[in-house]
């Protein structure tokens, strides 16, 4: 079963670029997926199509059933209920705590304080930042950060969790602990798709990888086929 | 419950969001402030020139002197005429015997008394009159136009010439102080509306995150619209404060007229509070909207 289905999907932004050129691309329920090249090859661009942050110029992409670029603006919520964001630079507010940053995605879904306590809880337990919930984000580290951004995209259960570069402020040692991170959270049954510079990662953690070049797929790589 | 669940939330984040965003809050707080005393200010003397030049515009009489040979029965006959034309204050119309005027103008003056006080009634050239307030000051020429046709009556007169240049020179008082009040609420509601896009500007994170963790639109907009409420209630406080203790002691120091018994002022009581609550709406409703308007520019791809 496909969860993302993309056909014909080309992006032309306004000032003329074309980040993105007739991409085919199917990913499974439950796979982890990395998506490499080289600055500039179109991966941001790939990935804000999924959770519509652009929408595609041309050709369709299907994320979970809804037909992406056929949702209306004032809906888009409803597609970022499914899909979970995780980037480089964590984006966090940072005047609230780190439980009140994972509550947050919670309480916009007009969740009682009751229910979001326990689910708040257990995600924070799941990245292993239990003991800092009551943490501003400029008194935890990057990796500690990246955590409670990853627990605030999980909190609500997504089937899909996106990674734009989340290890990419972080040391190869906290980077290997995030990828642990994830890869627990992908064996719950998440469909992960994770954007990455850092080719050391994606070698040792033998997942799909798919190369991009200029806006192109130019190799997918099966589980454990990728190496340097 | 859902619903009520997330406007609690809302209403409570929005006066967090007031306190976390202090300066910026001050900085709105401070525009609404000010713009909103200017605006004070100027409803303040408008209604009162609008409430002064129709107050002498009231006070305007046409006087209608009745033929000499009148008799009683022809004066109530043609009270009735009087009150059946149109533009006439009914309850307005007054009769004054010529004796009566004369010795009204004996009273003020030396001069006349010592000429008017062998009168009698029949030697009296002075006539009965008829005085005569209108409803429309602007019609009052042709009122005075369908008095002069009326038979009992032999001369109208209501200080034509200077009444038109009055009623002429106060329109344009009036037209001018209301364009001048209305352009300054828009003027107002646009500095508003604009320092608060400015303090939203740097909370485009904010409203980023919020849209990423599945916010929907509404959710996001209603706590700025909330928060800008309250900025401009905030900022209406003030304002309201001058109104009420600044105009009441005006009134008081002045005595309820401006150098002359003619330029009436406003009695404070109800005006104040009338003028109290535009401003708290223009705060109020400018508040809300700016916010509205800013944070709409952010959720659109
Ligand atoms: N909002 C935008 N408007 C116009 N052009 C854009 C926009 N975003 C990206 N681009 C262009 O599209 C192309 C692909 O950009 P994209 O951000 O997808 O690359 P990337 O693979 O994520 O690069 P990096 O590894 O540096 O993050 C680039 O040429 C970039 O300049
Ligand atoms: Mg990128």
């Amino acid at each position: 079963m496909d969860i993302i289905r993309m056909k014909n999907v080309k992006k032309t932004y306004k000032t003329g670029t074309t980040a993105i050129y007739d991409l085919d691309l199917n990913i499974k329920k439950g796979e982890f997926v990395f998506v490499i090249g080289s600055t500039g090859c179109g991966k941001s661009t790939l990935i804000k199509m999924l959770y519509r942050e652009e929408k595609p110029t041309s050709g369709k992409i299907l994320v979970g059933g809804l037909d992406v670029g056929k949702i209306r603006n004032g809906k888009v919520y409803k597609l970022r209920r499914k899909i979970g964001v995780v980037f480089q630079d964590y984006q966090l507010l940072q005047n609230s705590t780190a439980y009140e940053n994972v509550a947050f995605a919670l309480e916009v879904l007009g969740l009682p304080k009751s229910e979001i306590h326990p689910k708040v809880m257990k995600v924070l337990d799941l990245v292993g930042l239990k003991n800092k919930a009551k943490q501003y984000p400029n008194h935890l580290s990057g990796g500690e950060q990246q955590r409670v951004a990853i627990a605030r995209a999980i909190v609500n259960g997504p089937k899909i969790l996106i990674c734009d570069e989340p290890t990419g402020n972080l040391d190869p040692k906290t980077s290997m602990e995030i990828m642990e991170v994830l890869e627990a959270i992908n064996k719950l049954g998440t469909t992960i798709i994770m954007v990455t510079h850092d080719i050391d990662i994606v070698e040792k953690l033998k997942k799909r990888v798919v190369l991009l070049d200029s806006g192109r797929i130019v190799k997918d790589y099966k589980e454990g086929e990728y190496k340097k | 419950m859902k619903a009520f669940r997330i406007l609690g939330r809302n209403v409570r984040d929005s006066f967090k969001s007031v306190f976390r965003n202090f300066s910026l809050s001050l900085a709105s707080i401070s525009c609404i402030t000010i713009t909103l005393i200017v605006v004070a200010v100027s409803i303040v003397l408008t209604l009162n020139v609008n409430n002064f030049t129709s107050l002498i515009e009231k006070d305007v009489t046409i006087v209608a002197f009745l033929k000499t040979d009148i008799t009683e029965e022809e004066i109530d006959k043609l009270y009735d005429e009087i009150i059946a034309l149109d533009n006439i204050e009914k309850e307005n119309v007054v009769f004054k015997d010529k004796m009566d005027i004369s010795k009204e103008m004996m009273a003020e003056s030396e001069t006349f008394r010592s000429i008017m006080q062998n009168w009698s009634r029949e030697e009296s050239p002075i006539q009965d009159t008829y005085q005569i307030k209108v409803t429309d000051i602007n019609l009052i020429h042709k009122t005075a136009d369908d008095l002069r046709k009326i038979d009992n009556i032999d001369v109208v007169k209501y200080g034509e010439g200077m009444v038109e240049e009055l009623v002429k020179v106060f329109d344009v008082i009036r037209k001018v102080s209301i364009a001048i009040v209305v352009s300054l609420i828009l003027v107002t509601a646009f500095l508003i509306a604009n320092t608060i896009k400015i303090a939203i500007m740097s909370r485009k994170k904010e409203i980023e995150i919020m849209r990423l963790v599945g916010a929907s639109n509404i959710n996001i907009k209603l706590p700025f619209m909330f928060e800008g409420l309250i900025l401009g209630i905030l900022g209406s406080i003030i304002p309201i404060i001058i109104t009420v203790y600044g105009y009441t002691a005006l009134y008081n120091h002045f005595d309820g007229q401006l150098f002359t018994q003619f330029i009436k002022l406003i009695h404070p009581g109800a005006f104040i509070y009338l003028v109290s609550l535009v401003l708290l709406a223009i705060g109020m409703i400018v508040g809300m909207f700016g916010s509205y308007r800013a944070v709409r520019k952010y959720l659109k791809i």
